[in-house]
């Protein structure tokens, strides 16, 4: 295509709003702008002056999509602050928690944004109940997202803004009962999962990004909650991540961008498959076999192969936890209130996410900073869509299959909007 | 096919929260909602959109910009119901934090606000648009929204 001017205004199949621009002249690619459009809602400022119990249920509030990421990383700030160290069964239960939101939002994802692509339907809506396949793919979406749903609503008593996890515990316990329950589910999706995996091994797309770098939080069990950030080039501490990350201004985007060591990286579930496959629950990686060798891998479109694997991992993982897990009575640790600076990161869906909080003798926020996949991810994005367009010029001559590739690719990402755009950049120094 | 409710889910400024909920919601009711409900504009779940004659617009989040206060308007002027789900829907809270901020913290936004042309203050819907009905929460409250859904079915008689 020689001369292009292209908008997309409003991408369909992700969460929240985004947008891109572009321009071809003369055979070439001349800009490419991939703009959040979500407008902000200054969680950095309205968090000041807030009580540091207060705080993790109202940055929950940045995002419905993973809103329990937030939950657990604002929780495990907090609690760095304080000194406060939970119980060995608070953090299995946070894990179990976790995986039920690894499960639900992986599994949206892959089914309900991604799938229709490779059916040729613009929506999951409009799979046909007399088609094998479609039939089959529509039930497992169901069933999959429920079994994540339920466990969330089981350790958390609700799926999005779960009430009972706070700092220092939770304030109910989820009934034994309940989570047996819930075993028996996992236990149910879990060939259908394997089907999932195959699915994306066998019809997804291509879009190598040479020199793209990874990062990610990983410990030895693949908790996405605790461990060490492992990167192209080495590993760190965790509470060191934000010093490596250098912010960038967007001016056509509602969300700031970020490098990591000076350089485009990418977070979420493919860099923690290319850094850490091996630490996948043992039970995953013999269902898995050779498919595993695939990573380490620098296919961007392997992001929705890594969700569908980790959506095994976490089926295993908490399967794990229950059969062994034997609740007993604890109430969560109390808060004594100090002045005091502190990091909390976790492993969201998408990705790691950063809190940095700074607090004063009475627990109120004075100052914080939170820096979401999304974000760090989005120079990524724009690049991957250049890369596709210069890489195929030649074969541009549909703007509606060029749409379509552009929607492809930004959904491999896996982006979240409102995550995104819950800041304004402010300096910490 | 026998007639269906012509229904339309919009988000604004909001964590869309209740759209995961609606989304969970699918996984127990899809199979019955498919033979009920024409989902005409839902852009979560597809790329298609005919806003043209709704039954009922779901609208989730608060309006902080002109483009989405004109956005709003429009789908009221299309649609026989608006129900305006979840808390920032309903009350403006809490995508209407900067509505409290003091005179220093707009200093700090300023730009932010100016450049991409954000309205003085976020408003709830009511506010610009005539609501029908509520659905409450933060995320929305599944029962009442079950029960609307129920009863915009018997209204507009698809159901009986």
């Amino acid at each position: 295509m020689h001369n292009l001017d292209l908008t997309l205004s409003d991408i369909s199949k992700i969460e929240g709003k985004a947008g891109c621009d572009i321009k071809i002249r003369d055979g070439l690619v001349k800009e490419v702008k991939f703009s959040i459009a979500e407008f902000k809602r200054f969680y950095t400022q309205a968090i000041r002056g807030k009580d540091i119990a207060a705080l993790p249920q109202l940055t929950a509030r940045i995002c419905g999509t993973c809103s329990n990421a937030h939950l657990l990383c604002a929780i495990k700030a907090c609690e760095n602050i304080l000194g406060i160290k939970v119980s060995q069964q608070t953090l299995l239960l946070r894990q179990l928690l976790n995986f039920g939101l690894i499960i639900r939002d992986h599994a949206l994802h892959l089914y309900i944004f991604v799938l229709p692509d490779f059916f040729g339907r613009d929506s999951i809506l409009d799979f046909k109940e007399d088609d094998g396949p479609e039939h089959k793919f529509l039930h497992d979406a169901f069933a999959v997202k429920s079994a994540g749903n339920h466990l969330s609503i089981a350790v958390g008593g609700r799926s999005v803004h779960a009430p009972y996890p706070m700092v220092g515990g939770f304030t109910r316990l989820p009934d034994k009962a309940e989570l047996i329950k819930c075993l028996q589910e996992l236990k149910g999706i879990r060939s259908r999962v394997i089907d999932l995996v195959k699915l994306f091994l066998e019809k997804d797309k291509t879009l190598v990004r040479n020199n793209l770098q990874f990062a990610a939080l990983l410990d030895e069990s693949y908790s996405f909650l605790d461990g060490e950030i492992y990167h192209t080039d080495g590993k760190e501490a965790p509470e060191k991540y934000g010093d490596n990350l250098k912010y960038v201004s967007i001016p056509y985007s509602h969300a700031s961008g970020f490098r990591f060591r000076g350089k485009t990286f990418m977070t979420g579930a493919l860099a923690r498959l290319n850094l850490g496959k091996e630490k996948l629950h043992k039970k995953s990686k013999q269902s898995l076999g050779p498919i595993l060798d695939i990573f380490p891998s620098q296919n961007i479109y392997h992001n929705n192969l890594a969700q569908a694997i980790e959506i095994l991992h976490s089926i295993d993982s908490a399967a794990d936890i229950i059969e062994n897990l034997d609740i007993k009575e604890e109430k969560q640790l109390p808060i004594t209130r100090k002045a005091g600076e502190g990091v909390g990161v976790i492993e969201a869906p998408r990705g790691i996410l950063y809190y940095r909080l700074a607090i004063d003798g009475t627990g109120r926020i004075i100052k914080g900073q939170i820096v979401v996949p999304t974000g760090q991810n989005q120079i990524g994005i724009e690049e991957s869509i250049r890369v596709y367009l210069e890489n195929n010029l030649e074969k541009l001559n549909d703007r509606e299959i060029l749409e379509k590739e552009i929607e492809s690719i930004v959904r491999a990402y896996d982006p979240c909007m409102s995550c995104a755009s819950h800041f304004l950049k402010i300096r910490y120094s | 096919m026998n007639k269906r409710l012509k229904l339309g889910w919009f988000s604004f400024s909001c964590c869309e929260d209740s759209t995961i909920i609606f989304t969970e919601l699918l996984n127990d009711h899809y199979l019955t909602w498919k033979k009920l409900i024409d989902f005409r504009s839902i852009s979560v779940l597809q790329k298609k959109e005919d806003l043209t004659d709704l039954d009922v617009a779901f609208v989730e989040g608060a309006i902080t910009s002109g483009g989405q206060s004109d956005r709003l308007k429009v789908i009221r002027e299309n649609s026989k119901k608006l129900v305006a789900v979840g808390s920032c829907a309903c009350v403006g809270m809490p995508s209407a934090q900067r509505n409290l901020f003091n005179t220093e913290t707009n200093t700090e936004i300023e730009a932010i606000l100016t450049r991409f042309k954000y309205l003085p203050k976020v408003q709830k819907l009511s506010e610009i648009v005539t609501v029908d009905d509520q659905v409450p929460g933060c995320p929305m409250n599944e029962k009442i929204f079950l029960t609307l859904v129920d009863k915009y079915l018997k209204e507009f008689k698809i159901i009986s």
